[in-house]
């Protein structure tokens, strides 16, 4: 039973990771229909400008960690959106209109040229950095024949599963509320006549891809802090589950991406847990194929009506 | 330039370039100007400021430039490039293209020995790899460009064809002919195996599931250990052999037909199995055009309602374009095999996929002389950035140009496809016509679109 409430709280961090990189996959699929693969690598992206911020920020001598960590996430969300709406201006609108294949492949070429920029940039290794925010509470103590094991939960999954949450609930306002929500989910049912009534389009998908970009670098710092490791190639494997994720969840709805994140954050860290460890990505891709075949609209997802 | 001088031109280039050289500076600053590197007791972070500039520099200048002579101005000076052609030469030239083509891969390695005799070896172990992503762009452009059903997990089938080799000369002691046509058929077992379940999905969601099957089969190659090998592979997969005869120095192919041995024999030998291999890809797919099943993979591409309302069986469909293109990814990938000599699931991961994806899509999907065009270009021309020694003068002894591969690679996708979204051919020939034969623009037709 403790080790049963371990897992579920280790799930749901790293569910909450997957969960916001998902966001920004739901959102562009929902309002341009195109798979953005080049996403996971802008989480990769991410992740690699918080590390160098965080580096640059103990380096000039300031010492409250707190305040680190709050610069290190707005420089990386500033600077990952830069990213995102770079990677959308050169390599999808020059697009838009084209035939549903063109985006697919720019998509593929703009990850691989993510990955090996950075590859060539800050070198193949691996960084580690050790762990920085460290101890925690101890909710449960259990006694077994092995001795004792407690469920802890730690300040970092405290962090990342707060953050995950404020970020849900803003960006749901912002979706909600906003006159750019109000554009976007315009967009999402018909770019033609949104124009029509004087949505900006081009601009409005811009600022899609640039709040993808943004919470992808949060999921890219959080992984970070979380794991203590990365490298050039994390884009790819973290990218597609959490594609996975937004697919289970109902491709195109927010809550769902956020749903299917937890539950394949969930999924992985059980399968690895009390199955095998080596076939973790199976049990993901698994997922990913059974969802798409038997429920392609999701969980929370409308259901596509074919149209002749 | 006098005349043609726009008011304010020079003004808006370089506001233009201003903006492009703080995108570049905003972009780069984490990446350029610092860099972590693992040093003793943690990460260090070392500056680069020099690079960063050198990087603002060179956006602002290329920017400019870009701007004042091509983008902005009214006679761009790539307007000379595009020379046009008359219609009646264009397409003698289409006609005479595919032959003068197949005689040069013919003669290929005998041009190489007379022209490069101190590099023969090196040209034509090139040639083979560029005739291998041929033949596999051919296979896939059965499934995409035919049937029209986008598939990223390509490479699961060449895994498959690999593996069913070297696992069977490894258990059984199956030499590469016998094994051949039995990893093409278990390649193509598995393209319906795989196939059969995505029947019901279209565009990108097949998409990315033949990717999730790509990365399964992957995955469980390196994990099932006692079988595969796992990470370390499989070594010592054997040669082909002439009827019989094989390349070794003593009783072999050189001294059967009195030659003098020389290694360079078995490259020619398997440069000519891959060109035959792959010239019976193109022909089935050819021969299969003109029959009924092909005719139904291009009406499925187009569109597949009215294909089920003309009665067309869908589902086999499908799944006969599914498992030939398998078939030929597999034959494929047991000449990998034979040719590496060891194979290993690092060579079958999904950036392979998307190198031949590529390569169909930017040749232009559903053309024939389109794959080896862009063959040629992507592989051959990453191959060259190994072969730039004096680079090496101009930035210094530690200047690697080959890192830059797959940079160059995934720039030129982007690059390509936004110059051409068809495709370098944008000319289709249709299989069934109406009055006169004539070809048609490849706007005309429906890519992957799954509607």
């Amino acid at each position: 039973m403790e080790y049963f409430l371990q897992q579920l709280i280790n799930g749901l961090t790293l569910g909450s990771i997957y969960g916001l990189i998902a966001i920004g996959y739901t959102m562009v699929y929902g309002i341009i229909g195109m798979i953005n693969f080049a996403h996971g690598d802008i989480f990769m992206v991410g992740s690699f400008i918080a590390l160098a911020t965080f580096l640059a920020l103990v380096a000039i001598g300031i010492s409250a960690l707190p305040l680190i960590l709050f610069i290190t996430l707005l420089v990386a969300m500033l600077f990952t959106s830069a990213w995102g709406w770079t990677v959308e201006r050169l390599a999808y609108r020059p697009l838009r209109g084209s035939f549903r294949l063109a985006p697919l492949i720019t998509a593929i070429g703009m990850s691989i040229v993510l990955q090996n920029f950075v590859q060539i940039t800050q070198g193949a290794r691996v960084k580690p950095l050790p762990p920085q925010i460290q101890g925690g509470v101890t909710l449960i103590e259990g006694v077994t024949e092995n001795g004792t094991i407690a469920v802890q939960l730690s300040y970092m999954q405290m962090i990342i599963i707060a953050t995950t949450l404020a970020l849900m609930i803003g960006f749901s306002l912002l979706i909600s509320k906003t006159s750019l929500g109000r554009s976007q989910r315009a967009c999402e049912q018909d770019q033609k006549m949104a124009a029509l009534l004087g949505v900006n389009v081009d601009r409005t998908i811009s600022l899609t891809f640039v709040m993808g970009a943004a919470l992808a670098a949060v999921a890219g710092f959080m992984f970070l802090l979380l794991y203590g490791v990365i490298d050039f190639y994390i884009g790819f494997l973290a990218g597609v589950k959490a594609f996975t994720a937004a697919v289970l969840g109902g491709i195109g709805s927010l809550p769902g991406a956020m749903l299917g994140g937890l539950l394949i954050g969930l999924i992985e860290v059980f399968w690895s847990g009390y199955f095998s460890v080596e076939y973790k990505d199976v049990a993901a891709f698994s997922i990913l194929v059974i969802v798409l075949i038997f429920m392609p609209s999701g969980l929370l997802g409308k259901p596509e009506v074919e149209k002749v | 330039m006098s005349a043609a001088v726009k008011p304010g031109l020079v003004a808006d280039s370089v506001k233009d370039a201003a903006i492009a050289a703080l995108l570049v500076a905003v972009l780069g600053f984490f990446f350029f100007a610092l860099r972590t590197d693992i040093g003793t007791g943690g990460l260090d972070l070392t500056y680069r400021w020099g690079l960063w500039f050198i990087a603002i520099a060179i956006a602002f200048g290329g920017r400019l430039l870009l701007n004042l002579f091509v983008f902005k101005t009214a006679k761009p000076i790539t307007g000379g490039m595009s020379i046009s052609i008359p219609e009646g030469v264009k397409s003698g030239i289409g006609r005479v293209l595919g032959p003068v083509l197949l005689l040069i891969a013919l003669t290929l390695p005998f041009i190489v020995m007379a022209v490069y005799p101190d590099r023969d070896r090196q040209f034509i172990d090139l040639a083979i790899l560029i005739m291998t992503y041929v033949m596999l762009g051919w296979g896939l452009n059965i499934v995409v460009g035919l049937a029209g059903l986008l598939d990223l997990g390509y490479v699961a089938f060449y895994a498959v064809g690999a593996y069913s080799f070297a696992l069977l000369a490894q258990y059984f002691q199956i030499g590469f002919w016998t094994a051949l046509p039995l990893a093409g058929l278990l390649a193509a077992v598995w393209g319906i195996i795989l196939g059969y379940p995505v029947l019901r999905l279209r565009g990108d969601y097949l998409a990315i599931v033949t990717l999730a099957f790509g990365e399964i089969i992957r995955v469980v190659l390196l994990n099932w250990y006692e079988f595969t090998g796992g990470p370390d592979g499989i070594s010592g997969i054997p040669k082909p052999s002439f009827f019989g005869l094989d390349f070794s120095r003593t009783g072999g192919f050189a001294e059967f037909f009195g030659l003098d041995y020389d290694s360079i024999h078995r490259f020619i030998y398997l440069y000519y199995i891959i060109l035959i291999l792959a010239l019976i890809t193109n022909f089935v797919t050819l021969r299969l055009r003109k029959l009924p099943i092909g005719r139904a993979w291009e009406a499925l591409r187009e569109d597949e309602i009215a294909c089920r309302s003309l009665g067309i069986n869908t589902t086999n469909t499908k799944l006969t374009a599914f498992s030939i293109g398998a078939m030929f990814g597999g034959l494929a990938g047991s000449f990998f095999a034979t040719r590496q000599g060891f194979i290993s699931p690092e060579s079958f991961t999904f950036l392979e996929s998307a190198i031949i994806l590529a390569i169909v899509v930017l040749g232009g999907l559903g053309s024939q002389i389109g794959v080896v065009i862009a063959s040629v270009v992507m592989i051959g021309g990453i191959e060259i950035l190994r072969n730039l020694g004096f680079l090496k003068e101009i930035f210094g002894p530690d200047f690697e140009p080959t890192q830059y591969r797959m940079l160059i690679f995934g720039l030129a996708m982007v690059l390509i496809m936004v110059w051409k979204p068809r495709g370098i051919i944008s000319s289709r020939n249709p299989s069934a016509v109406y009055k006169e034969r004539k070809k048609i623009s490849s706007d005309m037709v429906a890519q992957g679109e799954g509607h």
